[in-house]
């Protein structure tokens, strides 16, 4: 883990509603923090980083949010464009213009994913093909959910074999030795501590295993503050017996649910860490209405802090 | 409240973003539909090992089994409930195999490297054989109604355009169009005679349209069954018959999703059902004097009676923090409310486990079905 901000690229990957892209965010801003120059790029187009920090740019665009820190949402159409214009010239300016072809390249399976993670790739590159674009220490990629999330990191391998010969084949031929190069290319699970998403934080591990590749961080997401013991249980089950305003009850019977839940999380904390090998870090619930700046900052902290931690655990 | 919207239908599609209770709201939707006495079939996605386990779907041969009786104990089953578990890549070759003019041409297609690539790994699969499924279980007619879990889309839109574009592709549309100015069909592949063509093999490589040609020359005389199928789909979707149920969690994004699913669904001109909303922090909310009381301290206070002082302090802070989620939770479910417009929305609470064996789905099915007071009681007997 100590050396997680060595690599160019980083791919948060996790299942839907665990906060990937609120932790690819926090990721990207811990490393800007650390003085490099990063990029979220997002591949699902939501635009999530651009919301939490309230701001609202061109779509596609590099866009920057905070000091060394930048988003770009990338779209396979768009990427497709700026690619065939800028490597294959006049005739791919031709190309992409004619509705037809694009049609057909959208349609072409695995194509979208393939110009996808082509983008990506592109922005990892010390000499960018974007002109004028200045080069990046650091893209972190919010992945699309786990499942299509391992189909995307295989992508370039496949066309390069379906492809075999010609740029298109040379060029996924490339991605893919990048993506397989571990001091370049680096995967970060989220999840949540529920079944369904440590089972799939599991599976993906195994999945990219299979692939010589390497889970390098599980950020845990939403721990909820461990303020009850099994020590209290009694206590407070109780108290509700006795408690006899609204009032005390509803807090009360919040505290117990609290407390269930927390042992639940636990629970499945421990699973995760016994099958992952301890390399965790854990972000706590935010209770705010929404995650804004203030609550980023304080994740980033707290994110930090853990990777530091174990960097020094490690040296 | 469930039974009166499904009533009459007998295709109900649970459509939301990724994690937020789909696969156990159409399973506890298909138990219920079952007590009431219809033969139910639930196809589910990815469901969790042990809910997998509790609907006994160990058994991964792609076709409904019904949930064995000893898993019901403890509850009244008049109907009967089915289950089944996805199998994408099965599903395609089902499809293949159901439409190829012989055995051959099925052995040939399942040989061909973009197809294989086609049926598992593409993006979009999931959605297409998921669509193929329930037209085919519909068609069969084998059952009073069908529950399908929808994968988790990117977004909303590739909900129902992953399937569309997919079929575009197998019909050959795409190619179709690109070869058609030289009025020589597919064979014309090979030779690249136009300057799209040309330019296509020099970005793609040769190969690719190579094999791309192969695989249209193996598809060609299916793309009328795959036509039909599109249009049969597209007609189940649309049929009076069929509801749309949209479910979320009552947090921002996924109820962005969910009013953006609302949208679709209706600009679709499909039946929209209504809302489930999960996980709801209930209720705590009713209690207007309390909204301003924001201080631990003053919930402390009422605590130190019952609770030694320490843990007096914790239960205040904790209820703080619930408070402010059931605060969140509401404004959130005031702007769903306002996009619905009156459309029917249901809400299950945030309940203390993760939902993972029938007893946990009778739990949820509770909430999903009970109507006016008996919800009301419900929520009260959590909550205080």
């Amino acid at each position: 883990m100590s050396d997680l901000f060595e690599k160019r690229l980083l791919f948060v990957m996790g299942k839907g509603g665990v906060g990937k892209s609120t932790a690819a965010i926090t990721l990207g801003l811990v490393a800007a923090r650390r003085g490099l120059r990063t990029v979220v790029a997002e591949l699902a187009s939501q635009e999530r980083a651009q919301r939490v920090f309230e701001q609202n740019g061109e779509l596609f665009r590099e866009l920057r949010l905070a000091n060394n820190l930048f988003t770009i949402s990338v779209d396979p159409q768009h990427a497709m464009e700026e690619y065939l214009q800028v490597k294959v010239g006049p005739l791919g300016a031709a190309l992409s213009s004619s509705r037809l072809f694009s049609a057909f390249a959208m349609a072409t399976p695995g194509m979208r994913d393939l110009l996808s993670i082509g983008k990506v790739w592109e922005l990892a590159q010390f000499e960018r093909r974007t002109r004028g674009a200045a080069p990046y220490d650091l893209v972190i990629v919010d992945a699309p959910a786990t499942g299509h999330g391992i189909g995307l990191l295989r992508t370039p391998a496949t066309f390069g074999t379906i492809a075999r010969v010609g740029p298109i084949a040379h060029q996924a031929q490339t991605i893919a030795e990048t993506i397989a190069n571990r001091s370049v290319t680096g995967v970060v699970a989220v999840t949540t501590a529920e079944e369904m998403p440590v089972n799939e934080t599991i599976g993906l591990r195994q999945a990219l295993n299979d692939d010589g590749l390497e889970l390098d961080l599980v950020i845990v997401n939403g721990l909820y503050p461990a303020r009850f013991g099994p020590d209290d249980l009694g206590e407070l089950t109780a108290a509700l017996e006795r408690a006899r305003s609204r009032r005390s009850r509803s807090a009360l019977r919040a505290a117990l649910s609290e407390q269930a839940r927390v042992r639940i999380q636990q629970e499945q904390r421990a699973r995760l860490h016994s099958e992952v090998n301890g390399r965790l870090a854990d972000l706590p619930y935010v209770f705010a209405e929404q995650v804004g700046p203030e609550q980023l900052g304080a994740l980033a902290d707290r994110l930090a802090a853990q990777l530091a931690g174990s960097e020094k655990a490690a040296t | 409240m469930i039974a009166e919207l499904l009533d009459g239908k007998r295709v109900c599609i649970c459509a939301g973003s990724g994690g937020v209770g789909k696969t156990t709201t159409s399973a506890a939707i298909a138990l219920g539909m079952a007590k009431r006495g219809a033969k139910v079939a639930v196809v589910t996605i990815d469901p969790a090992n042990r809910l997998a386990g509790a609907l006994g779907l160990d058994d991964l041969d792609n076709e409904p089994h019904r949930v064995p009786a000893e898993q019901l104990t403890g509850t009244e089953v008049t109907g009967e409930l089915w289950a089944m578990m996805l199998d994408p890549k099965r599903t395609f070759d089902e499809l293949i195999e159901r439409l190829a003019p012989d055995p051959e041409r099925v052995q040939d297609i399942k040989a061909n490297r973009v197809y294989s690539e086609l049926s598992s790994a593409v993006s979009g699969s999931q959605e297409f054989t998921a669509m193929a499924k329930l037209y085919e279980l519909d068609q069969e007619g084998e059952f009073d109604l069908l529950v399908l879990d929808t994968p988790p889309s990117r977004n909303a839109l590739d909900f129902l355009e992953a399937p569309r574009r997919l079929n575009a592709f197998l019909e050959g549309r795409m190619l179709q169009a690109l070869v058609r100015p030289t009025g020589l069909g597919m064979r014309v592949l090979g030779l690249g005679t136009t300057p799209l063509l040309a330019a296509l093999r020099r970005v793609t490589g040769v190969d690719l349209v190579a094999d791309l040609g192969r695989f249209f020359q193996l598809l060609s005389g299916m793309t009328q069954g795959f036509s039909q199928r599109a249009t049969g789909v597209q007609e189940l979707l649309s049929a009076p018959t069929t509801a749309f149920l949209v479910v979320t969690s009552a947090e921002r994004e996924p109820i962005d999703e969910a009013i953006w699913f609302h949208r679709m669904i209706t600009e679709e001109g499909f039946r929209f059902a209504g809302v489930v909303v999960n996980r709801v922090h209930h209720d705590l909310l009713t209690d207007r004097d309390m909204l301003g009381e924001r201080e631990p301290g003053d919930v402390r206070r009422g605590l130190t009676r019952v609770l030694s002082d320490d843990l007096a302090s914790r239960v205040a802070e904790n209820f703080v923090d619930y408070h402010r989620l059931a605060e969140r939770d509401n404004h959130n479910l005031s702007r769903l409310e306002e996009t619905l417009d009156g459309q029917p929305l249901v809400m299950v609470p945030q309940l203390d486990d993760d939902i993972h064996d029938l007893q946990g789905l009778q739990d949820v099915h509770r909430y999903l079905f009970a109507a006016g007071k008996e919800r009301d009681r419900l929520i009260a007997e959590l909550v205080a």
